[in-house]
C-alpha cells in the first residue's frame, strides 16, 4: 500500500491521505465527530437533520447546484449519520476533485438553514421514517434498543423519535450545526490517485482559512450497569414473526469486542459481509426449518453498544422454540467452545473480506474515516492482525463473560395477522 | 493527456476474449493491483422459461443449484467456498440466470471447480427443496405486507397481460410454487442448463491464460444445448389510466409506482431514452421528479424514475414514498413530469449536463473490479463490442434533443399509464 500522509492544518483539521493509483479516481470525505448519541431527549434526529440541511445549499452554492455540478462531473456524493458521527463524501474523476474541496469546505461554515428548507426538509425526515416504520422490525430494533439502554443516546434511532422531528426548531439545528461543525471536530481524508504533497496544499489552500474552532464538549450520558434480563413483547399487523436477541458488548477498540467479531462470523457469517449458509446458526435455525433467515448485528462503536442476533420465524414456528436454541447456542461457545476449522475459517473471511473492501477507494477512504473516528487511524489496518490472534480460550471466555441474563434483551415481535377481506380494490378510472 | 494514457480504458488489446466450441464465452481482464478475483456470468435459463402455473421453477432451480451435488453434499459444497472466504450465488432474472462469485485471487481454482460441479451436476436434494419453498412461504407472507414490494408487484400485474412473464414474480407465488416438485427441477435443469449462450467474466489478479485453461478443463466439454430465447407476447399500455390500490394495514405511509412500458437494450432508441429518464428522474439528486416532489414541496423521502431495459420490454417507472395524506398531490406532479417531457423538448443545457453525467462516470463505474467484470458482462451480453468502453463518450454525444423528444413520446403517454399504491 503506498505511503500514509497524517497532517494537522493550523486550525486543527486533522488531514488523513492515501495515495492510491489504481484508477484515475479520488473519494474525498470529512468526517464530524457527533451522531445520534450526542443527542439528548427532546433533540433526538438533530445529527442526521443536520446532515439533510448541508445539502441545501449556501450563497456560494445554492441549492441542486452541486447536484449538478458533480453529476455533470461525472462524480457521486453522499453522506451518513451514524449514531457515533457524521460524514460526507464525493468520488469524482481525478482531474474533477477540487469540486469535492470546494464544496466540502464552503459547507463546513457556510450551510445556511432557511426556514422554509427546514420546513420543507421536516416532512421529508419523517417521510424518510415513516419509510422505515413500514417495516415490523424496524419497530423490534427500536425497542429493543430503549429497552437496552435508559441513558445513553444509544436508546434511540438515527432518524429521531417523531415527537421530535415535528418540534425540533430551526434554532436547534443551527445551534447544533454550529457547535459541532468547528475545525477542531473534522477529519479528512483523501483515498485516491493524486499526489500527496501537492493535495495537501489544495486543502490548506480550501480549508486553511476557516477559523479555528475547538472541539465541542459532546453530550454523551453514561448508561448504568444492567442487572437483569429485559423482555420486551410488540404486537403489529402481519403474518410474520420475528425474534431479535441482544446482549451488551464492549466497545469496537476493545479487545474483546475482535473476539467477537470471529464469535458473530463463527455464528451467522455476517461478521466478514460475507454470504454463507453452513454457519452454526443456519444449521440449527434454517436447515431445521425454524427460521426463514438469521443475522447477527454487530458494528464498531465509541461506546459500549449491543450485538443481536435477529430471526426471521417460519410461519408456525413459536418464539420459544427459536430463543431456546440461540440461547443453547451461545451458551455451547463457553462450554464446548469452537472447532479449529471455524476458527481458521472466520481468520480466512476476514482476510477475504478486507481484500474486497479494498477495490475501491470509496470504500478504502470510507475505513480510514471510520478509523479515525474510532480514535485509531491504524484501526482497520490492525483489523485482521487483531482477529487473527484470536484463540479458542478467548471465545470460551468472551462468551461466558457477555452472553449472561444481565447483558441480555430479548425482543419478540408478534404477528396479529391480516383481516379476511384483505383482497386489493381495483379500479380504472380517470385521474 | 498523460492520465488518460496512464489509466487506458480495457478494450479488445488488454480484454482477453474466447470462444468455446460449446459456446461458452469467456472474457478475462487482468488487474495487478487487487488480491482478489471477480466471477461474473450469466446463462439462458432465466424465468421466462417457466411455465404461468409453476412461475418460480427457474428462480428455485437456480437456488438449488448450491444444494448439493453428485460428489459433494449441502455442507461440502458450501464449506468448501466458505473455508476460503470465497462466494458463489446465482440470481434469477427475466431472460438469464446471473452468476456472481469472488475469491482471493489464489482461491480461482477452487472458486472455478465448484462452478462447474454446481452448473454441472446438481442433485436437488428433495429435503432441500421442501425447506426453499418453506423459506419462501415466509419471506413471500413478509413481503405481502411491505408496501414497497406489493406497489411494484401490483404495478407489474396491472401493466403486463397475464399471459406475459414479467406479469409475475421471477421468484414466484406461494400458489405457483407449491405446484413445484422435484421432476420439475430436475427436468428444467436438465432442459435449460447449457453452455451454449453461456458467458464468464473474470476480472482481477489473475493470468489471462490460466484462466483460459482452467475454465477449459472445468467447463469445455460440457455438452448439452438449452432451448432457444422464447419470443414474448407483444404489450400494450393499458387504454386509459388503470389505477390499482392495496391496502395495508399499520403502514406510516403509502408506496407509489406510475409507468409504462418502456425500451428494450436492443432498441435504436434505448440510450436515448435513458437519457430522458435521467433527465427525468435520476439526474442531480433525482432528477425533475424529485427537485419537485422532495426538494421543492417535501413529499416524499425517495422519488426518481427508472428504466428498466433488459432484453425484454421492461418496464419505465416512477417511484416515490410519501404520507398517505399526500398520494393525490404526488400523483398529480408526477404525471406533470411526464407531460413535460413528451411535450417541452430538454434544453440543449439539460442534454449536455446528462451526457457529461453518463459519459464521466464512466470511471467511478469501471474502477472496482465488481464494475469492470459487470461492464464487460453486459457487453458482451448485447453484442456492444470490445471496444464499446473507448466508443461510450462518442455513442453519449451522438444524440440529440429531438432523439430525447422523440424516445419519451414513444414510451411515455400520459392518459396510458398504471398507478399502483399500496399502504396506508
Amino acid at each position: 500500500m503506498s505511503k500514509r500522509v497524517i497532517q494537522q492544518l493550523d486550525n486543527g483539521i486533522r488531514v488523513i491521505l492515501q495515495e492510491a493509483h489504481n484508477a484515475p479516481v479520488i473519494s474525498f470525505w470529512v468526517a464530524y465527530n457527533v451522531g445520534s448519541r450526542n443527542e439528548p431527549r427532546g433533540k433526538t434526529g438533530l445529527s442526521h437533520w443536520v446532515e439533510h440541511m448541508l445539502f441545501k445549499g449556501t450563497e456560494r452554492f445554492p441549492a441542486g447546484v452541486l447536484d449538478r455540478e458533480i453529476d455533470r462531473a461525472g462524480g457521486t456524493w453522499n453522506a451518513f449519520t451514524g449514531t457515533d458521527n457524521t460524514m460526507y463524501y464525493e468520488t469524482l474523476p481525478a482531474s474533477r476533485i477540487e469540486l469535492a474541496l470546494e464544496a466540502e469546505a464552503d459547507r463546513m461554515v457556510n450551510a445556511q438553514f432557511a426556514s422554509e428548507d427546514v420546513e420543507s426538509e421536516r416532512t421529508v425526515i419523517i417521510s424518510e421514517r415513516q419509510g422505515s416504520e413500514n417495516s415490523p422490525t424496524f419497530w423490534l430494533m427500536e425497542a429493543v434498543r430503549k429497552a437496552a439502554f435508559t441513558q445513553h443516546g444509544y436508546h434511540h434511532d438515527i432518524l429521531g423519535e417523531m415527537d421530535d422531528l415535528h418540534t425540533i426548531t430551526r434554532e436547534q439545528l443551527h445551534t447544533h450545526y454550529q457547535t459541532h461543525y468547528s475545525t477542531g471536530n473534522a477529519t479528512i481524508v483523501v483515498v485516491g490517485a493524486f499526489d500527496s504533497a501537492t493535495m495537501l496544499a489544495q486543502i490548506n489552500e480550501h480549508f486553511g482559512a476557516i477559523p479555528a474552532r475547538p472541539a465541542p464538549e459532546l453530550y454523551v450520558q453514561h448508561e448504568p450497569e444492567q442487572n437483569d434480563e429485559r423482555r420486551i413483547t410488540i404486537e403489529r399487523g402481519g403474518n410474520t414473526a420475528f425474534l431479535s436477541l441482544a446482549h451488551r458488548v464492549p466497545d469496537g477498540t476493545h479487545e474483546d469486542w475482535y473476539v467477537l467479531e470471529v464469535i458473530d462470523s463463527i455464528l451467522t457469517g455476517t461478521g466478514t459481509g460475507l454470504e454463507t449458509k453452513t454457519t452454526r446458526l443456519h444449521k440449527a435455525l434454517i436447515k431445521t426449518g425454524l427460521a426463514a433467515s438469521i443475522d447477527g448485528g454487530m458494528s464498531e462503536t465509541v461506546d459500549p453498544y449491543i450485538y443481536s442476533l435477529n430471526a426471521t420465524l417460519t410461519d408456525g414456528i413459536t418464539h420459544e422454540e427459536v430463543e431456546r436454541v440461540l440461547l443453547d447456542e451461545l451458551a455451547r461457545l463457553s462450554s464446548d467452545g469452537v472447532t479449529d476449522r471455524e476458527l481458521n475459517r472466520a481468520k480466512k473471511q476476514a482476510r477475504a473480506s478486507f481484500a474486497y473492501s479494498l477495490d475501491s477507494v470509496t470504500n478504502q477512504a470510507y475505513w480510514l474515516a471510520q478509523s479515525a473516528m474510532l480514535g485509531n487511524i491504524n484501526w482497520y489496518d490492525e483489523f485482521i492482525h487483531r482477529l487473527d490472534a484470536v484463540t479458542h480460550e478467548d471465545i470460551q471466555r468472551v462468551a461466558a463473560k457477555y452472553f449472561v441474563p444481565e447483558g441480555r434483551t430479548v425482543g419478540w415481535l408478534i404477528p396479529t395477522g391480516v383481516a379476511d377481506d384483505y383482497d386489493y380494490e381495483y379500479e380504472e378510472a380517470e385521474v | 493527456m498523460s492520465a488518460s494514457q496512464h489509466f487506458a480504458l480495457p478494450d479488445e488489446n488488454t480484454v482477453h476474449r474466447v470462444q468455446f466450441d460449446n459456446g461458452l464465452t469467456l472474457l478475462v481482464y487482468h488487474n495487478p493491483n487487487v488480491e482478489s478475483v471477480v466471477l461474473r456470468g450469466s446463462l439462458s435459463a432465466g424465468s421466462v422459461f417457466d411455465s404461468i402455473d409453476k412461475h418460480g421453477l427457474a428462480s428455485i432451480t437456480a437456488s438449488l443449484l448450491m444444494s448439493g451435488t453428485q460428489t459433494r453434499d449441502f455442507d461440502n459444497i458450501n464449506g468448501e467456498l466458505e473455508d476460503i472466504g470465497a462466494e458463489l450465488e446465482f440470481t434469477t432474472h427475466n431472460f438469464r440466470v446471473m452468476i456472481d462469485g469472488r475469491a482471493l485471487a489464489e482461491d480461482l481454482l477452487t472458486l472455478i471447480e465448484v462452478l462447474a460441479d454446481a452448473l454441472r451436476h446438481p442433485i436437488f436434494p428433495e429435503d432441500e427443496l421442501a425447506q426453499e419453498l418453506t423459506k419462501r412461504q415466509t419471506e413471500l407472507n413478509y413481503a405481502a405486507q411491505n408496501p414497497r414490494y406489493m406497489a411494484a408487484r401490483k404495478f407489474y400485474e396491472a401493466l403486463y397481460p397475464d399471459n406475459h412473464p414479467y406479469h409475475y414474480s421471477t421468484y414466484g407465488s406461494i400458489t405457483s410454487l407449491a405446484r413445484v416438485t422435484r421432476e420439475d427441477v430436475v427436468r428444467y435443469h436438465a432442459q435449460q442448463y447449457s453452455p451454449n449462450n453461456m458467458i464468464l467474466v473474470l476480472v482481477g489478479n489473475v493470468d489471462t491464460n490460466t484462466v483460459e485453461t482452467i475454465i477449459g478443463n472445468y467447463l469445455g466439454d460440457w455438452q448439452t444445448t438449452g432451448l432457444p430465447e422464447p419470443t414474448l407476447p407483444i404489450v400494450e399500455n393499458p387504454q386509459q389510466i388503470k389505477r390499482v390500490h392495496l391496502p395495508i394495514a399499520d403502514m406510516s405511509q403509502t408506496d407509489i409506482v406510475i409507468g409504462a412500458i418502456g425500451a428494450s437494450r436492443k432498441d435504436s432508441d434505448y440510450r436515448a431514452a435513458t437519457i430522458a429518464n435521467s433527465i427525468l428522474g435520476e439526474f442531480a439528486m433525482m432528477g425533475r421528479i424529485g427537485e419537485v416532489i422532495r426538494e421543492d414541496l417535501g413529499l416524499a423521502y425517495y422519488a426518481y424514475s427508472r428504466l428498466e431495459g433488459g432484453q425484454g420490454r421492461g418496464a419505465w417507472h416512477i417511484n416515490i414514498g410519501t404520507d398517505p395524506e399526500n398520494v393525490d398531490l404526488a400523483i398529480s406532479k408526477a404525471l406533470e413530469e411526464i407531460e413535460r417531457l413528451i411535450t417541452e423538448k430538454v434544453s440543449p443545457d439539460d442534454l449536455q449536463d446528462n451526457q457529461m453525467y453518463f459519459s464521466g462516470r464512466l470511471p467511478l463505474r469501471i474502477e472496482s473490479t465488481t464494475g469492470l467484470a459487470s461492464a464487460l458482462h453486459t457487453i458482451q451480453r448485447y453484442d456492444l463490442g470490445l471496444d464499446y468502453l473507448v466508443r461510450y463518450h462518442d455513442i453519449i454525444y451522438s444524440i440529440t434533443t429531438d432523439d430525447v423528444l422523440n424516445a419519451a413520446q414513444r414510451y411515455l403517454h400520459p392518459e396510458r399509464l398504471v398507478i399502483a399504491t399500496a399502504g396506508a
